[in-house]
């Protein structure tokens, strides 16, 4: 017999750190990840954590902690990327594909070396994958002020990132620097990554920025309520993350805890699955549309007093019922 | 000082090794409705955005409000060709709205009822408060068009720059933006400067014609430049000018480029008449 919130939940300092950086870090990848997926960079988004994974198995070679070797090396592949040109629509794919393809490569040699040279087993399970219960204390400072630096930026950056991705060109002629925006974001966007690889590991922090992002924007209208939306989303994840790994410990096979980062990247995928089911009293948006395809049509029709306004909104609605809903 | 808004003296554009403009010159007043009409690849595009400062010119120079550095960003409004708009960007039409004040700079920005209301205000000088709070993806053609005039009108701009803003838009909708430009730039003293392949839905409103073909422009008023003599010249082989109802066809022999008459358009006006 054992309750989900165990007792001695919180009063574990694992489990504390693990709450406290994992709901910075959710916030910031929150509100990240939504410019991320309006902008369409989740590809680089994935990269950069890839990326990231060469300088924490670079680091745990050198024997230095890893988030800093998460950070140099996700900052080095956005620069890098930018270089190679991220931003433009053609030089996108291949930016992010040949960055990544280098750094795992790396990768794979720090980690075969870092694991043949000393005997630590489960590191490179820790690089990859993550875990919130191994944070050192001493990085929480480290961890929690690189977060509030990228949440900072992005928030600076966010009226500027919205009418970019709304036209880059409309943008520069109101004579923002578009390209400066983005390179800042790139940025941005590789610190909050560093910090979820380090609570759900490299591979997985995609799952942080993007699984969030994505079900509040389809949930949430305005900006402002997307971003919020998307960090409670993340908070809520990270929580339940936490307390069901703390539970495990409880579950077969007997002894040992589940992976946190395998709670954390379910409920993501589950709440984005959430946000398909039909919302009380809402229509689907293909129907909303149809109905005012054929209400423009109606109307048109009327007023012209000829076939052509009927025949326009008969398009249209051809037109809602095409597209993909 | 001139009067003039806008002045465009001898512009030319080379780009990659071929001259897209030769020689431009016009100028536009204030209030003034100006179409800017020519064939598809004729530059009117290209143009625009010399006006807007992101093209530089190889040649000439623009004038806005005398000064050849101007403050762009405060005195041009723009409404670009229509946008391909996710319907999950998180913006509605208040939002689209809200960043014409200050979608160009770095910082927060907090609700204020002052902001709302002059949002509010702005959507409904453009018949665009009905839908508001929903999202600019999934408003149809003419609604987006609207909305990003409110974009370019909430700074409140001297000129207001419009790419081709009736290509995509059926014809109710067309006529409807026309009068709502021409109301602008004769209540609100806006200046109008609207690119298009098809001067006939502009033929009520318009105060000026700049005729763009071959790289070279053709300006003054409808009457003075859409003749077979000025457009013969432009386009350097013949065609012929068409009256015909309220419509002017610009005809030439086939296979050489004139704008393109929107063959819809043409059935829809045969039935109305």
């Amino acid at each position: 017999m054992h309750y989900l919130f165990a007792p001695g939940l919180l009063s574990s300092g694992p489990v504390r750190v693990a709450l406290l950086v994992g709901t910075v870090v959710a916030i910031t990848s929150g509100v990240t990840g939504v410019f991320t997926v309006i902008r369409g960079q989740s590809f680089a988004g994935h990269s950069l954590a890839d990326v990231a994974t060469t300088g924490g198995a670079g680091a745990f070679l050198v024997g230095v902690n890893q988030f800093w070797g998460f950070l140099a090396a996700g900052v080095a592949g956005a620069a890098l990327m930018e270089a190679i040109g991220v931003q433009r629509r053609r030089g996108r794919d291949v930016a992010t594909g040949v960055v990544l393809g280098g750094a795992l490569g790396a990768a794979a040699l720090f980690l075969y070396l870092g694991t043949q040279r000393t005997s630590v087993t489960g590191a490179s399970f820790t690089i990859l994958f993550g875990s919130m219960f191994v944070i050192s204390p001493d990085t929480v400072p480290a961890l929690i002020a690189s977060g509030v630096v990228a949440l900072l930026t992005v928030a600076v950056l966010a009226r500027v990132l919205l009418l970019s991705s709304l036209s880059p060109e409309l943008a520069a002629a109101r004579g923002v620097r578009v390209r400066l925006a983005g390179a800042a974001y790139l940025i941005a966007l590789a610190v909050s990554v560093s910090l979820s690889a380090v609570v759900i590991g490299a591979v997985l922090s995609t799952a942080l920025l993007i699984g969030p992002a994505a079900t509040a924007l389809r949930v949430a209208r305005g900006p402002a309520r997307a971003m919020a939306a998307s960090a409670a989303i993340g908070v809520a994840v990270t929580w339940l993350g936490v307390v069901l790994a703390y539970d495990s410990y409880y579950w077969p096979p007997h002894g040992h805890g589940w992976p946190v980062s395998f709670f954390v990247v379910v409920l993501v995928v589950l709440g984005y699955l959430l946000s398909y089911l039909p919302r009380p009293g809402g229509r689907p948006r293909a129907a909303r549309r149809r109905e005012a395809a054929h209400e423009a049509g109606h109307e048109a029709g009327h007023e012209a007093g000829h076939e052509a306004g009927r025949e326009a909104g008969r398009e249209a609605e051809r037109d809602a019922a095409c597209s993909p809903a | 000082m001139t009067g003039d808004l806008l002045r465009l003296e001898g512009i030319g554009v080379r780009l990659g090794g071929r001259q897209i403009l030769g020689d431009v010159s016009f100028s536009v007043r204030p209030g003034e409705f100006t179409g800017l009409i020519g064939p598809n690849g004729a530059g009117k595009t290209t143009l625009l955005k010399v006006i807007l400062g992101l093209q530089a010119p190889s040649s000439g120079r623009v004038l806005v409000q005398d000064s050849a550095r101007p403050r762009r960003g405060s005195l041009i409004g723009y409404v670009p060709q229509k946008l391909v708009i996710d319907p999950d960007m998180p913006l509605r039409a208040r939002d689209v709205v809200s960043l014409g004040l200050d979608g160009n700079r770095l910082g927060f920005s907090f609700p204020s009822r002052q902001r709302r209301e002059l949002v509010r205000e702005t959507l409904r000088a453009v018949g665009a408060e009905r839908y508001a709070d929903a999202r600019v993806g999934e408003l149809s053609g003419g609604e987006q068009q609207r909305v990003l005039i409110a974009h370019a009108l909430i700074s409140r701009p001297r000129l207001l720059l419009l790419d081709e803003p009736l290509a995509n838009l059926d014809l109710r909708s067309g006529h409807e933006i026309v009068a709502l430009l021409g109301k602008l730039a004769s209540e609100q003293e806006i200046a109008v400067l609207i690119s298009a392949h098809d001067m006939n839905p502009l033929l009520s409103v318009m105060d000026r014609i700049v005729y763009l073909a071959a790289g070279r422009a053709a300006t003054g008023s409808t009457a003075e430049v859409v003749t077979s003599e000025v457009l013969s010249g432009l386009y350097g082989h013949h065609v012929d000018v068409i009256r015909l109802h309220n419509r002017i066809l610009v005809v030439a022999a086939e296979g050489e480029p004139v704008p393109a008459a929107d063959d819809k358009a043409v059935v829809l006006d045969h039935g109305a008449a």
